[in-house]
């Protein structure tokens, strides 16, 4: 269960070492840090084409202390999925095969391999570390990029489209375990990994990850940004298993709209909602508030 | 024991996947491959075949999902044809690229558009540059040797390569022929366990397809065509060890029939070839000197052996059943780039396309163009250096 004061163990930084490429304020190794305290060395994380292929370092070395197997874009559900069933069949049950990929690899390339593999239910832990658009070619729009953000493909008028729910689409499937997480509330990320390393078959895990360059904010931010893209709403953290939705400690204050900040706070501190305008800013507040009605009806 | 059935050249595939104890089949359906994962599940749902069958939601995620299985230690066999062999070929070049171990089959068909499910050599040419060992059968009984071949090659430490098989689709692919089955027991002896040059299991941290700088990468494929050069032997030693076995000798890359004396020399790949030999066989008897020479092995690409029996002929000619368009058959251009390597003074090589888009070519087109070619030089005419062989039903 979540909880607020159970400490993170110490030992992640024996896993993610020193020296890694990522940019100042990365999400990603934040996140790392979380998943290399679950797993240990005993991990073996499957990446396509990301900003994390960049972020572990150039060969010959490697900032992760576990397994990384690089892979195509579109791959990363179906190379997890070909370790695990080798793993299974050599009898090898104490290494967790994790699928780490970005919102473009996961909802818009990777999304049939994902797809495919969720059906086949094979024994891995698939996480979208969503940055909301490809950073790593350089800021383009991805479908998972929130309504009204300007992008380098969306330079004038702003994405026109909402963002693509793709924990919805994986609870669709069926799948023992769907949840989503945020890299501004370790803890609640390290309680769902530990859950997920206990379920046998496919789990999904959402991923929010402010990413400072992308979204035009102070480096310094990207944990206060994450924590407003809850607090305000924008943003749900929930598990879901065993055909209910649970509502994650963060997020449960904010059940209650009067409670919750207003989206303003969370959208003026980027510079990619710079010109947004007032009619937008009420679009994405239907947005949120219909995403809430759908959590709360399956809660 | 070894036994003979009656297989299709699809059932061969599976049938040799059993012998060499596959441990992961990952495929998608595509005609007319259909038949090779059919079977496989078959056999596996049946309890004859222990391994596991992964039915992939496209064939770029098969071959994914065979190379993720490859390196965690599972030896493992996918197949497909061609669209769904373009579908994948991202991985094609992945796969090799990483030296990873592997076999698959391709049951050869023309590449789209129009719709078309007859077979030509032009989805298996099309991967011509990715870094795979590339072998071509002739017969349902090649098939089987060839993949179970296949796996000897592909995990030799000097190759360290995933190895493709080509067969015909239909022409072999859907046409039942006696094929014997080599015991299971002389295979396992002969295969043994599963190598690879590292295993990503986690038991200890291991990093593959970093980001490496253009000095790394180099070298890495400067490897990969080191090992290609090593495979020409290892392909060899393969052949020869099998031929002990099971009593089949093929030739290693390259099959030479009737080409010791010959002044003349027909080249073809693939099931082709049997209506090639024919022909060859009766101009023989009419006094023609001349022998096939059939490529085994398309990569890497036999040139020593293609020089061994090439050298001093007074002409040479080629039947390709692909083209790379705006230039020639891909065999020729090999061909005549490999002699090249030996002699600056070419004999008269001329290159015939055609088969494509599942033409058919009898034992007759054959006999034809073999005769008026060498009927042409004796006359001392120059033949023609390329020929696109059309003909309509």
């Amino acid at each position: 269960m979540y909880s607020r004061k159970s400490p993170l163990p110490y030992k992640m930084r024996d896993v993610v070492l020193p020296g890694d490429a990522a940019c100042p304020g990365c999400p990603i190794p934040i996140a790392w840090k979380v998943l290399g305290a679950v797993f240990g060395e005993k991990m073996i994380l499957v990446i396509p084409a990301c900003c994390s292929s960049v972020v572990v370092g150039p060969y010959p070395y490697s900032s992760i202390k576990a397994s990384v197997v690089h892979v195509a874009f579109a791959s990363a559900a179906a190379v997890a999925s070909g370790i695990a069933e080798a793993l299974e069949r050599r009898g090898i049950t104490d290494v967790y095969v994790v699928a780490w990929a970005g919102d473009g690899g996961t909802a818009d390339i990777g999304m049939a391999s994902l797809s495919g593999a969720a059906e086949r239910n094979h024994n891995i832990i698939y996480i979208m570390y969503d940055n909301e658009a490809y950073m790593n070619t350089g800021i383009q729009r991805s479908s998972a990029t929130p309504y009204g953000a300007w992008t380098t493909t969306t330079p004038i008028i702003g994405k026109t489209e909402h963002k693509k729910d793709v924990a919805k689409i994986m609870i669709a499937h069926g799948i023992p375990y769907v949840a989503t997480a945020s890299i501004g509330y370790p803890h609640d990320l390290y309680a769902k990994l530990e859950r997920a390393k206990s379920i046998h078959g496919f789990k999904f895990i959402h991923l929010h990850a402010p990413c400072p360059v992308g979204w035009r904010f102070d480096p310094r931010y990207t944990i206060k940004v994450a924590k407003l893209a809850v607090e305000t709403g924008m943003w749900i953290l929930y598990e879901y298993y065993d055909g209910k939705l649970r509502i994650s400690g963060p997020s449960k204050p904010f059940i209650d709209s009067k409670r919750r900040k207003p989206i303003e706070e969370y959208l003026k501190l980027q510079g990619r909602f710079r010109k947004i305008t007032p009619e937008k800013v009420e679009e994405i507040r239907k947005y949120v508030d219909e995403n809430w009605r759908w959590v709360k009806l399956l809660s | 024991m070894s036994r003979m059935v009656v297989l299709t050249g699809n059932h061969a595939v599976a049938y040799a996947a059993k012998l060499a104890r596959v441990d992961i089949v990952a495929a998608y359906p595509i005609t007319p491959q259909t038949s090779i994962v059919e079977k496989i599940a078959e056999l596996i749902e049946s309890g004859d075949m222990d391994a596991v069958m992964i039915n992939v939601e496209s064939e770029h995620s098969a071959l994914a999902v065979c190379y993720g299985s490859a390196i965690a230690g599972a030896r493992v066999l996918t197949a497909t044809s061609s669209h769904g062999l373009l579908y994948m070929h991202e991985w094609v070049h992945w796969a090799a690229r990483a030296r990873i171990p592997l076999v698959m089959a391709v049951t050869t068909r023309t590449i789209g558009t129009p719709w078309n499910i007859w077979p030509d050599h032009s989805d298996f040419m099309d991967q011509r540059d990715a870094g795979w060992i590339m072998g071509f059968a002739a017969d349902n009984q090649e098939v089987l040797d060839m993949v179970i071949q296949g796996f000897k090659i592909s995990e030799d430490p000097r190759v360290y390569l995933p190895v493709m098989i080509g067969l015909e689709g239909f022409i072999l692919g859907h046409t039942a022929t006696p094929v014997e089955l080599p015991g299971q027991k002389i295979i396992d002896e002969w295969l043994g366990p599963r190598r690879q040059g590292f295993l990503v299991d986690g038991r200890e941290p291991v990093a593959i397809g970093n980001l490496a700088w253009p000095e790394d990468t180099e070298e890495i494929f400067m490897d990969l065509q080191k090992s290609m050069r090593e495979a020409l032997t290892v392909i060899q030693e393969v052949d020869r060890e099998y031929s002990k076995i099971v009593g089949r000798e093929y030739g290693g890359s390259v099959q030479c029939i009737r080409c010791s004396d010959a002044k003349y020399l027909a080249v073809s790949m693939g099931a082709w070839s049997g209506d090639l030999i024919e022909a060859i066989n009766n101009l023989r008897e009419e006094g023609y000197p001349v022998g096939v020479l059939r490529i085994r092995f398309y990569r890497p690409f036999p040139h020593s052996e293609v020089w061994k029996y090439s050298r001093g002929v007074k002409g040479v000619i080629v039947f390709d059943r692909a083209i790379s368009f705006g230039a020639w058959g891909q065999i020729y251009t090999d061909l005549v780039a490999s002699m090249h390597i030996y002699t600056s003074k070419l004999p008269f090589i001329t290159d015939v396309i055609a088969g494509i888009g599942g033409v058919n070519i009898t034992y007759s087109d054959f006999y034809e163009l073999v005769k008026n070619f060498i009927d042409r030089i004796e006359r001392d005419e120059e033949p023609p250096r390329f020929t696109w062989y059309h003909k309509r039903r």
